[in-house]
């Protein structure tokens, strides 16, 4: 089959959804790859290094819209390249399927396939699909170039010999991965970087990357903000109260800050007020990665840069990740790859839009002329997740009921148990001689202890348990050696070889054992 | 004759038996505990040698010092691939042992009671004995002496104890040597049985215990050995019946059974150190036992009976083909994975490959990746089987997991590699409520991103049932020796 991609026809945007790495590793899953004349040409991929790579360039969109089975783009596709789509034809792009109510019904009556990249579900299986998150990680790292490039200052502080230079402060608000890879990049420039997320369990995150977590005095919201299962839910406003104090306080030390708060399916909350903008010292930057969703700051106009009257320069361009087309175009080439690659499982260069994976089944939003959005919730959480979860949400009462009751029909198996041997053990010295009786009670409790004894045995040890209880088993030894001495030369005979065979079983097994226990060692 | 100081080395020697068996728990305390067994065994020895057993020690430990080199010659020599048939036959030993032991008892009682009857001294010690006669007792030595003083009643339960002792041991002595017989390959491994099956086992039971009650009723020496003769036979067919994939269980109960036979002569001598630690062993080796069946979800019985039960129903077709890849493609996949899970099975040990897979293992960790291995309780011949191979070849034990500690982590894990494993990792043991080994806990494998097997050939496993894994999408084949093709993949690691 052959896999194309078409020039983005969205103004400015410069990445483009193969290059010619990519391309070699869609070739060897035995695809056959096109790519529109000039496509690549913004991300810096010639029309010449594709062909080297082994691409036919086709002339114009239009050709290669007809020609490809499967097309590989970035932006959401426009009418005119939804409409070129036909049966059977595959598209990969971002689709935005929750606000394309449109575009689904115009893929649905051309019957295409079509695969939307940011609804790739995020497990771990899934990662090197997850187109989302390498550009987040795109905007997180440009948007502090973009700060520093609208800087006066150094990042870092130096005391030079024309004088001292502090290094710049930086607060990162919202701990995301666009978050933490501005937070990775400021830290690597020199700059003393805080970062705030309403999630504290991702100060870890955050101060391995090199930042401090800025704590708020609030100790019980946080801890109901962290319950909501990892992601950032709207705080109550006590909550953000607090948090505004907080960023008010910082605002005035602050030299850049970096929000990329997002609240999944609404509008960006706003946490940087004017009245904080005001506070800042002129020539401090704000760049808002929250833009195209109304932005963290109300003074942001997204896709502008903006000077407040006070100096403070606002970055609100939504486009971070074309404005790095070369690095953007090849993660995201990459993501595609490794979708192609789970969709060609007999790497024969045929796709198999298999709808019971997972992966495949979230991200296609039309399928066979239907439209699959959105998907159901993932089976394998369904299977395998769902009895765990049955069983932690049980309260303490009941945990403690249970546990009481797992006690009490212990204590009976055990008293019924002890009750049933007693009887025996009477019953048998009823009957038995008390020289017998002596034995016995010596033979009961060894086998008492061995049951206590080796059920703390680690599995792994159990082969040299039983050569060990194997060497000590010859303790059969004893009786022919008392044997031995018989007048009988039968009796003297049959001992000796048992004194043989149980002496081959000592010196063997506990040889073997400390052989193998040698072996064992921690790395 | 008295020998207090003996029962007093006896108990140290108990002490350190049981603190040698108890510092099994862990693979550090273990290397302390081999040395408390011993110098357990080496006080008892010493003890009875100087004590009760002090006739003919030139004798004793002249066929010590024999004994000794076989021992240490076997010891040294033996793989650890090997290690399953080394104890079935070393269980033999103990097994032929008790046998004699046995044997020797009975040859005692009658030369005691012929040189009673003899004397004129009435045998076995009336209620109202005479001096005379305790005079006469006083006369033998060593075992006899114990069996001069019995009264009837002591006697005949005497008598039970050294029947218990020899027909265990007969039992313990054919089905090791079998069982040493399929593990070395020198017997075919299925289940066989005679023609009748169980009820061949059932009737040479009965006309055992037949015997034993004509024994008991003074018959003499020849029931005795007609039982003996009963036992092996019971011994051989039963084990002849257990399939080879069921061999860790067999080897785990004549474990026990070595223990039991030797408590039991323990009895019939009076030897209470016999007692204690034939009961350890013979507890050890049923909770082992225990663990192996419930590992596999079946219960004893069925296990003993020999063979895996005839399925329920028909069982589930298997669809799709077997998919085989070469060695650069596992490597590939080996490159780019991030987390790999090693799941070793007996065929890992029959191709010796554990090396190869320590040194693979070695390569992919030093890159950064996240190499562990899962162990199936019943992974292998032997309880613990994996595990002492790979300490062999150097894994280091922290990274080798058990199965509940492993099984959830499969789905985040990039690639599986199965080695030389079947059954336990066969997906029909959860799917297919027909297949007959449904229900048993299995690795769950194929829910890891991609899943190689490394395999000899197409063939179906120890017992015999296909495996739905073998044919799942994300599943390749990498034919071939597993030891060969590990060693092919190596220098393609990167």
């Amino acid at each position: 089959m052959k896999i194309g991609t078409p020039k983005e026809t969205f103004a400015g945007e410069a990445r483009v959804a193969m290059t010619p790495d990519s391309a070699r590793a869609l070739q060897k899953l035995g695809y056959d790859c096109l790519i529109e004349t000039g496509a690549g040409a913004a991300a810096g991929f010639s029309d010449a290094a594709y062909e080297e790579a082994g691409v036919e360039v086709i002339k114009t969109a239009a050709a290669l819209w007809k020609e490809a089975d499967i097309v590989a783009k970035v932006r959401q596709p426009n009418e005119t390249e939804l409409k070129r789509l036909t049966k059977g034809k595959t598209l990969i792009s971002f689709f935005n399927p929750a606000a394309n109510d449109a575009g689904m019904e115009l893929a649905k009556s051309k019957g295409a396939n079509v695969i939307a990249m940011e609804q790739v579900p995020r497990i771990s299986r899934a990662q090197k699909m997850d187109a989302l998150s390498s550009m987040a990680n795109i905007a997180g790292y440009r948007a502090v170039i973009e700060a520093g490039n609208n800087f006066g200052r150094f990042f870092t502080g130096q005391i030079t010999a024309a004088g001292k230079v502090p290094p710049a402060k930086v607060l990162v608000v919202g701990a995301g991965v666009a978050g933490l890879a501005a937070i990775g990049t400021a830290t690597s420039l020199g700059a003393i970087t805080y970062a705030f997320d309403v999630r504290p369990e991702v100060a870890e995150q955050v101060e391995s990357m090199g930042a401090q977590f800025v704590f708020l005095d609030f100790e019980e919201e946080q801890q109901d903000g962290a319950a909501t299962g990892g992601y950032a839910s709207v705080s109550s406003p006590e909550f953000r109260e607090a948090q505004l104090a907080k960023f008010r306080e910082l605002a005035p030390d602050m030299d850049i800050v970096i929000t990329t708060a997002l609240i999944p399916n609404r509008e960006a909350p706003e946490l940087w007020t004017e009245d904080m903008v005001k506070s800042m010292k002129p020539g401090s930057v704000i760049v808002d990665l929250a833009a195209e969703k109304g932005g963290n700051c109300k003074l942001t106009v997204a896709d502008e840069k903006i000077v407040t009257d006070n100096g403070v320069t606002i970055i609100g361009y939504t486009d971070f990740p074309s404005r790095m087309a070369a690095q953007s175009s090849t993660l995201y080439a990459t993501n595609i790859r490794h979708m192609m690659t789970d969709l060609t499982p007999e790497k024969d260069g045929q796709i198999n839009h298999d709808m019971e994976d997972d992966v495949i089944r979230g991200a296609t939003v039309t399928f066979d002329g239907e439209i699959t959005f959105p998907p159901p919730p993932p089976k394998v959480q369904a299977i395998a997740a769902k009895p765990k979860e049955a069983k932690k949400e049980l309260t303490a009462e009941e945990k403690r009921a249970q546990e009481i009751a797992a006690f009490k029909q212990q204590t009976k198996n055990q008293v019924g148990l002890l009750a049933i041997a007693a009887v025996l053990l009477l019953a048998v010295g009823l009957v038995a001689p008390a020289s017998f009786m002596q034995h016995f009670m010596v033979f009961v409790l060894a086998v008492f202890v061995g049951f206590q004894v080796i059920w703390n045995v680690s599995h792994s040890l159990h082969t040299p348990l039983m050569a060990v209880t194997n060497a000590i088993s010859s303790i059969i030894i004893l009786g022919a050696l008392v044997q031995i001495g018989s007048s009988s030369v039968i009796i003297a005979i049959l001992a000796a070889l048992s004194v043989f065979m149980a002496s081959v079983n000592i010196f063997g097994g506990f040889l073997v054992t400390r052989r193998m226990l040698a072996m064992f060692q921690k790395s | 004759m008295e020998y207090g100081f003996t029962i007093a080395a006896y108990v140290v020697a108990a002490i350190l038996f049981i603190l040698s068996l108890g510092g099994l728990s862990g693979q550090e305390s273990a290397k302390r505990a081999v040395w408390y067994g011993i110098v357990g065994m080496a006080i008892a020895v010493l003890a009875t040698l100087i004590g009760p057993g002090q006739d003919r020690w030139l004798l004793s430990l002249v066929m010590i010092a024999l004994g000794a080199g076989v021992g240490y010659q076997l010891a040294t020599r033996v793989q650890m691939t090997q290690m399953p048939e080394l104890v079935a036959i070393m269980h033999s030993l103990v097994g032929l042992a008790a046998v004699f032991v046995g044997f020797n008892a009975d040859i005692e009682l009658g030369r005691v009671a012929a040189a009673f009857n003899e004397a004129g001294h009435a045998f076995p010690r009336p209620e109202e004995v005479t001096a005379a006669s305790v005079a006469f007792a006083k006369e033998f030595s060593g075992f006899a002496a114990i069996v001069a003083k019995k009264t009837a009643v002591e006697i005949t339960i005497l008598r039970v104890e050294l029947v218990l002792g020899i027909f265990i041991g007969a039992v313990t002595f054919t089905g090791s040597v079998i069982a040493y017989g399929k593990l070395a390959g020198k017997v075919d491994t299925s289940a066989k049985k005679l023609p009748g099956g169980h009820m061949l086992n059932a009737g040479a039971a009965i006309l055992s215990l037949l015997l034993v009650a004509l024994y008991l009723g003074g018959a003499g020496m020849w029931t005795l050995l007609l039982m003996t003769a009963l036992a092996l036979f019971i011994g051989y067919h039963l084990i002849m019946g257990i399939g080879g994939a069921d061999m860790p269980v067999v080897v785990s109960m004549l474990n026990s059974y070595s223990g039991w036979a030797a408590a039991a002569i323990g009895f019939s001598l009076g030897n209470d150190l016999l007692i204690v630690v034939g009961a350890l062993v013979g507890s050890s080796g049923a909770i082992l036992s225990y663990i192996m069946c419930k590992a596999m979800n079946r219960s004893f019985i069925s296990v003993i009976l020999g063979g895996f039960g005839g399925p329920a129903g028909e069982q589930m077709a298997v669809e799709g083909e077997q998919i085989a890849i070469e060695a650069d493609g596992v490597a590939t996949a080996l490159n780019e994975a991030d987390s790999i899970i090693i799941i070793p099975g007996y065929g890992m040990a029959v191709a010796q490959a554990q090396g190869a897979v320590s040194d693979l293992v070695k390569k992919l960790r030093a890159k950064g990746k996240n190499v562990r291995f899962a162990i199936h309780p019943v992974a292998g011949r032997l309880p613990g089987h994996m595990n002492v191979l790979l300490a062999e070849a150097k894994v280091p034990y922290d990274i080798v997991l058990e199965m509940e500690e492993i099984n959830d982590d499969f789905p985040d894990t990039d690639v599986a590699i199965v080695i030389g494993s079947n059954d336990i990792v066969n997906p029909a043991a959860q799917d297919d409520p027909n297949s007959p080994i449904a229900g048993m806990p299995v690795l769950e494998c194929w829910k890891a991103k991609q899943v190689f097997v490394s395999k000899r050939g197409q063939g179906t496993g120890y017992s015999g049932i296909e495996n739905p894994l073998f044919f799942k999408d994300n599943t390749r084949m990498f034919y071939g020796d597993a030891k060969a093709s590990l060693d092919k993949l190596l220098p393609m690691i990167d």
